[in-house]
């Protein structure tokens, strides 16, 4: 489904990484994980399409990405380090805005409940700048509950999660991946998903024998 | 398609309703700068009347160029400009819908006010007309091709010079069409040919800058 | 030369380099010659224009440089095209080399231009559609530099320039255009250096000899300064520090 092909991918004169090559099939979860600046957000976005690497290729379905941009970001979930939320707009308003705009559809009674199952009763209608930074987090995580995409590249998702959000979110992940959904994540702490069976992916200098 | 171009005007007409001073400051520029003109010029009618067309356009001119800065930026801070990126419809729709709301904001409310400060430099209520009019056809051209600027000096130091250097150039051809176009049409020329050219340059920007900001965003966002 | 010698060979910087100093070379040599030429020329043969005087001379100088002015937009804009199509590290790197002199080129029109303004109407600047076009373009090659000085990223100061590049080509002729439109409804003055006074066989010799000279110029440092940035921007690789020059 998901193959990447001896990707490389250089930042100014820095080779951040070369010669990466998996799949993510239907059901499988990869973990990815490096130290810092080994370059996994930087590949997480090269997975969606938003950097274009330097060499190698990402394919979709036996296609390369830049070749079917819309009918890939179709079945694609991004959530990166930036949440993607207005500081201006409620977190309904801001879910379903962020739904819509990637095509999947929602009614206001289904975000309300959706906001209602992340642990956020009573501050849906709260704009995002006075949420705490775990609960824009849990806003933005959301969009996984309403998303119909089988493909997730999820980039540090747990950063700023308290125990229990960090239980539904393994949860959540579960269910996708038993649905025959794929993963693609990076995280820097301990959680279930780290373990047992997932595909891992090291990151660094001493691997790849890159600059 | 349509419907992510109205998403996304609706959301960013919904936030600038909730922030209304950005509005007001790009406004108020505009007051500003063509109320600066008589000061420094003097209060001589005739003359005021002989600069009106020119000042108007310059002042609209960088007043569209100044609101230039926020109409990324923030999308970029936030992380929803990635969100636009990799949204199934072509990047272009998106960047039209973001420029309609952008002017509607910004251009808009300056086109409405023009008439207020045509009667400080004595315009005949005709020549106000026509002023309106190429305010009206002329700045959404500006909004179009400024967003390119916009998208190209995106997180840049200093930006906001830089993006008026690339984009006053191209700025000329509106200027001098919608300056002209009243200018024609006050000393009884007549300003059809220059309103037509206006057109003609709103369509076109209208159809090739929301590609090539769109271009320039997937660079800039890397 | 037994290796399939190809057009996709040099478009690695590597290759290039070598080939580029060549070029260099030559073009410097004909630039001399030919500028040497064609200022013998223009200052001791062609005769003295009967309308204008000796001011008109200017012109050997002016004409060529706006010539290559506009010729190098075009060039710059071609190789950004083809660098944002094919995304080759050396067209983006040629466009960054032409860009200075491209500027040099619209600042030396202009100043001749203002030259020849002031014997003949008396001001350093009249509004001529020509000189407020050429001073547009000034504006334009100034907004690419700046926008390349400005990013660090080496990758996406290539991709915007080029982008910035594509969008000034297609608005040159509409600014030209709007602004010849201005001009004439302003009824302002027009500069006719070439028109008016008929132009002499060895007049125009002269002025084809300096272009020519003017073009070989532009070629020769585009390819000293292509070469500064290749070496800038592969001063990592190995075959950057074998070379005999760095390894000194």
């Amino acid at each position: 489904m998901l193959e990447v092909v001896n990707l490389q991918c250089t930042r100014g004169d820095r080779c951040l990484f070369s010669g990466i090559g998996f799949t993510v099939g239907e059901g499988e979860l990869l973990y990815l994980y490096g130290h810092n600046g080994s370059g996994k957000t930087t590949l997480m976005r090269t997975l969606c399409g938003l950097v274009a690497p330097t060499d190698g290729e990402v394919c979709w379905k036996d296609l390369p990405i830049r070749k079917q941009r819309d009918e890939y970001a179709a079945e694609l979930l991004y959530l990166g380090h930036k949440n993607g939320l207005k500081d201006d707009l409620t977190g309904v308003e801001n879910l379903l805005v962020a739904c819509r705009l990637a095509g999947v559809s929602v009614k206001e009674d289904k975000a309300w409940s959706v906001l209602e199952r992340m642990g956020l009763r009573g501050h849906e209608d709260l704009p995002a700048r006075v949420l705490s930074q775990g609960q824009q987090k849990r806003v933005a995580l959301a969009r996984l509950l309403l998303s119909e995409a089988p493909l997730w590249v999820l980039d540090e998702p747990f950063v700023g999660l308290d125990v229990a959000a960090v239980a539904l979110l393994e949860a959540v992940l579960a269910e996708h991946v038993a649905r025959g959904g794929m993963v693609v994540l990076t995280t820097h702490q301990e959680v279930a998903l780290t373990s047992g069976k997932v595909k891992k992916l090291r990151l660094g200098w001493k691997e790849d024998g890159c600059v | 398609m349509f419907s992510a171009f109205r998403i996304i005007v609706a959301r960013d007409l919904l936030l600038a309703m909730r922030r209304r001073s950005d509005v007001l400051t790009t406004l108020f520029f505009f007051v500003i700068v063509v109320s600066l003109f008589p000061l420094g010029i003097g209060p001589e009618l005739n003359t005021l009347r002989l600069i009106a067309p020119g000042v108007f356009w310059v002042a609209a001119l960088l007043a569209s160029m100044l609101a230039l800065e926020k109409l990324f930026f923030v999308d970029y801070q936030d992380g929803s400009l990635e969100q636009m990126l990799l949204a199934p419809q072509p990047l272009s729709v998106l960047v039209l819908g973001k420029v309609l709301a952008h002017w509607l904001v910004t251009g808009l409310p300056l086109v409405l006010l023009s008439p207020l400060l045509g009667l400080q430099y004595d315009l005949s209520t005709a020549t106000i007309a026509v002023m309106m009019f190429t305010l009206l056809i002329g700045t959404p051209a500006l909004s179009l091709i400024g967003a390119i600027g916009a998208a190209l000096t995106l997180g840049i130091r200093g930006g906001g010079v830089l993006v008026s250097l690339l984009v006053l150039p191209l700025y000329i051809p509106v200027l001098i069409f919608g300056a002209g176009a009243v200018e024609a049409e006050a000393s009884g020329l007549g300003g059809a040919g220059h309103l037509s050219m206006l057109g003609a340059i709103l369509l076109l920007s209208a159809l090739a800058a929301p590609l090539a900001t769109a271009a320039a965003l997937r660079i800039s966002a890397e | 030369m037994s290796g399939r010698l190809s057009f996709y060979r040099f478009s690695s910087p590597a290759a290039f380099y070598p080939l580029a100093g060549a070029i260099g070379k030559v073009s410097a040599l004909i630039a001399v010659v030919l500028l040497a030429i064609g200022l013998y020329m223009s200052f001791f043969v062609a005769p003295t224009d009967y309308k204008q005087g000796e001011g008109y001379r200017i012109i050997f100088i002016h004409v060529p440089s706006a010539w290559m002015s506009m010729f190098i937009y075009l060039v710059m804009a071609f190789w950004a095209g083809i660098g944002l199509v094919f995304n080759t590290r050396l067209s983006s790197m040629m466009a960054q080399a032409l860009a200075p002199t491209g500027a040099i080129m619209t600042f030396i029109a202009l100043w001749t231009g203002a030259f020849w303004g002031k014997p003949m109407w008396g001001a350093w600047w009249v509004w001529d559609a020509r000189l407020t076009s050429e001073l547009i373009l000034f504006f334009l090659y100034i907004g690419f530099i700046a926008l390349q000085g400005s990013i660090d990223d080496t990758r996406r100061a290539d991709r915007a320039g080029a982008v910035l590049l594509l969008v000034g080509v297609v608005n040159i002729p509409i600014i030209y255009f709007s602004v010849k439109w201005w001009n004439t409804l302003h009824q302002g003055a027009t500069v006719s250096v070439t028109e008016g006074s008929s132009m002499s066989t060895i007049m125009l010799q002269a002025m084809l000899i300096m272009t020519f000279a003017f073009w070989a110029y532009s070629v020769a440092v585009a390819m000293y300064r292509v070469r500064s940035i290749i070496l800038e921007r592969e001063k990592d690789t190995r075959w950057v520090s074998e070379l005999p020059e760095v390894r000194r």
